[in-house]
């Protein structure tokens, strides 16, 4: 096993970070706007976040509370592996506490947390370009883009209502940054897009495989696109989290059985966590063994 | 008619290299206007028309076009953002093939809605409304407003084409063989259609066709290109009836009688 000192601090080498670190400033000069970068190699696959530890290989310094989740969750693969990576090339603390955590690399969620001023929220993005299925041409979106020519997007929405009734667009939902850019807030559910808007938290999109970094600043208006007559709304669920009975958070469906047993759990392990241990309790709270992740046996 | 022409077109030359696409072409449109651009294959009548509507920049000369304040702007040092605003709202394209006018993945209704939502509009149902009463204005069943038009035939595209160019009421529309690939029993009603339209509205238009009887259906004016350069131009019923040219007289004696 090579030792550790032979890699450079947080793995890339310098040079590289200066690259990535110039595009980061000038997407925060210009949020919303796509900045190509020179993406690097990674010893990951493209798709498990190449763009996002790239960002945050950065950033990070040593004095930095890493947190990695995906899909919400601390204790999944990637995020796992994410968090250990750091910690073996940068050798810095790692938490699962969104409070505690300086930078948070994510995967298609937002922490229910409210995230504070000084805190980074890294984002993993896949396809950074909102108009991508609407208009293939890399040549014409970026020209769309320059002129403000946002028109299509609201034929995607248009669609949408035509066929199903309402906007049925649930995910990488397009949101305008500071009444000027329309952007993809990478797959996150709709229902964090509301979070975007004006956050104290610097957010970073990093895109590994597409080779694009963009930014939302600190206090930034990220408004979700929609129509006068169908606005914009996140999803509602109508039961609360069947092991810590949050209300108004994101939801994950986890079949337990066989047999269309299924429960509702947070999509947020760390914030389903906290609030067991302050003593909330769903309704299947005491079957410890159907509980994701590593909890606390049931009082 | 007002006493001032919509577009100026003075000594409009593309050269491709050593090739002539148009060479020295010069016209007034006027509103309410139908032009046709006649000749045969290679006559340099598409670049004309692409140069016309910016989508190709003439190697020389100027072309200038009367926005609704009444003032001339120069198509060629407009900006870039200026023109494709133009080319969305008060101009309109109808091209030969309806694939390449159309967004063939998003419904009827969708198409004819993009411009719409390009200029801002926002409101879903008034969106709809708008696009059922285009449909029906181009013949096209209310039912058929969610079909992509991939499930549309060659006509109903290409009226389909028609009316997403129409809805935001532009004042000058250019039409590349807008009835060509058409049987003819859809080319007559696709014709009336848009002698219709052109009336009602009281559209400019620069139709490009080989079909001459196209031409005098649609067309009040007339010019015939041959080798990128016009060799007559006159009023349709005159160029038609009496060609003075001899290319012009070989074409018109070369029409087909059933």
């Amino acid at each position: 096993m090579t030792d550790i000192a032979t890699y450079n601090f947080a793995y890339l080498d310098e040079q590289t970070k200066r690259m990535i670190r110039r595009a980061i400033l000038k997407g925060i000069a210009i949020p919303g706007y796509q900045v190509p970068f020179a993406s690097r190699e990674m010893p990951m696959p493209y798709g498990w976040g190449t763009g996002g530890v790239q960002v945050t290989a950065s950033i990070i310094g040593p004095d930095d509370v890493l947190k990695v989740i995906d899909q919400g969750a601390d204790d999944t693969t990637n995020a796992v592996s994410i968090r250990a990576f750091f910690k073996k090339v940068a050798n810095v603390a790692v938490t699962t506490d969104t409070g505690s955590a300086t930078i948070i690399q994510t995967r298609h969620r937002i922490p229910e947390h409210p995230l504070t001023a000084g805190q980074v929220l890294v984002y993993q993005v896949p396809i950074p370009e909102p108009l991508r299925f609407l208009e293939p041409r890399e040549t014409e979106t970026r020209k769309m883009h320059a002129l403000e020519e946002y028109g299509l997007m609201h034929v995607k929405l248009y669609e949408d209502i035509a066929r199903h009734g309402r906007i049925a667009t649930t995910y990488a939902y397009p949101v305008k940054v500071e009444g000027r850019y329309v952007m993809d807030p990478s797959p996150t559910p709709k229902f964090d897009n509301p979070k975007m808007h004006r956050s104290p938290a610097l957010q970073l999109f990093g895109a590994g495989r597409e080779k694009r970094i963009y930014a939302v600043p600190p206090f930034t208006s990220v408004v979700s696109l929609d129509f006068e007559d169908h606005p914009f709304e996140v999803q509602t669920f109508d039961q609360p989290c069947a092991l810590c009975a949050a209300e108004n958070v994101y939801l994950d469906e986890v079949i337990l059985d066989d047999h269309g047993g299924h429960m509702f759990v947070c999509s947020d392990t760390d914030h389903c966590e906290k609030r067991r241990e302050e003593g909330h309790r769903g309704h299947l709270a005491s079957e410890t063994h159907l509980a994701p992740g590593n909890m606390e046996p049931a009082q | 008619m007002t006493d001032e022409p919509l577009l100026r077109v003075s000594a409009l030359s593309k050269f491709y290299g050593s090739r002539v696409g148009c060479d020295n072409v010069s016209f007034d449109l006027w509103p309410g206007e139908v032009l046709a651009v006649v000749g045969e294959s290679g006559s340099g009548k598409t670049t004309l028309l692409n140069c016309l509507s910016t989508r190709l920049l003439p190697s020389s000369g100027t072309a200038s076009y009367r926005m609704r304040d009444g003032q001339f702007r120069e198509l060629y040092r407009m900006s870039e953002a200026e023109r494709r605003f133009l080319m969305r709202t008060d101009w309109g394209f109808v091209h030969q093939n309806p694939a390449d006018g159309l967004r063939m993945t998003v419904s009827a209704g969708a198409n004819v809605g993009e411009r719409l939502m390009a200029v801002g509009d926002r409101h879903y149902g008034k969106i709809r409304a708008t696009a059922v009463d285009w449909l029906s204005r181009v013949e096209i069943d209310e039912d058929r407003i969610d079909d992509e038009p991939r499930a549309f035939s060659g006509g109903m595209r290409q009226r389909l084409q028609i009316a997403r160019n129409l809805v935001t009421g532009p004042r000058l529309v250019f039409m590349d063989e807008p009835t060509g690939g058409l049987d003819v029993s859809v080319q007559a009603r696709l014709l009336d259609l848009l002698r219709g339209l052109v009336t009602d509205l009281g559209l400019a238009a620069i139709v490009v066709t080989h079909d001459l009887a196209v031409a005098r259906l649609l067309s009040q004016r007339m010019m015939v290109m041959k080798d990128g350069r016009v060799i007559e131009s006159g009023l349709t019923d005159r160029v038609l009836d009496d060609p003075r040219a001899p290319y012009t007289q070989l074409l018109v004696s070369s029409i087909l009688q059933v």
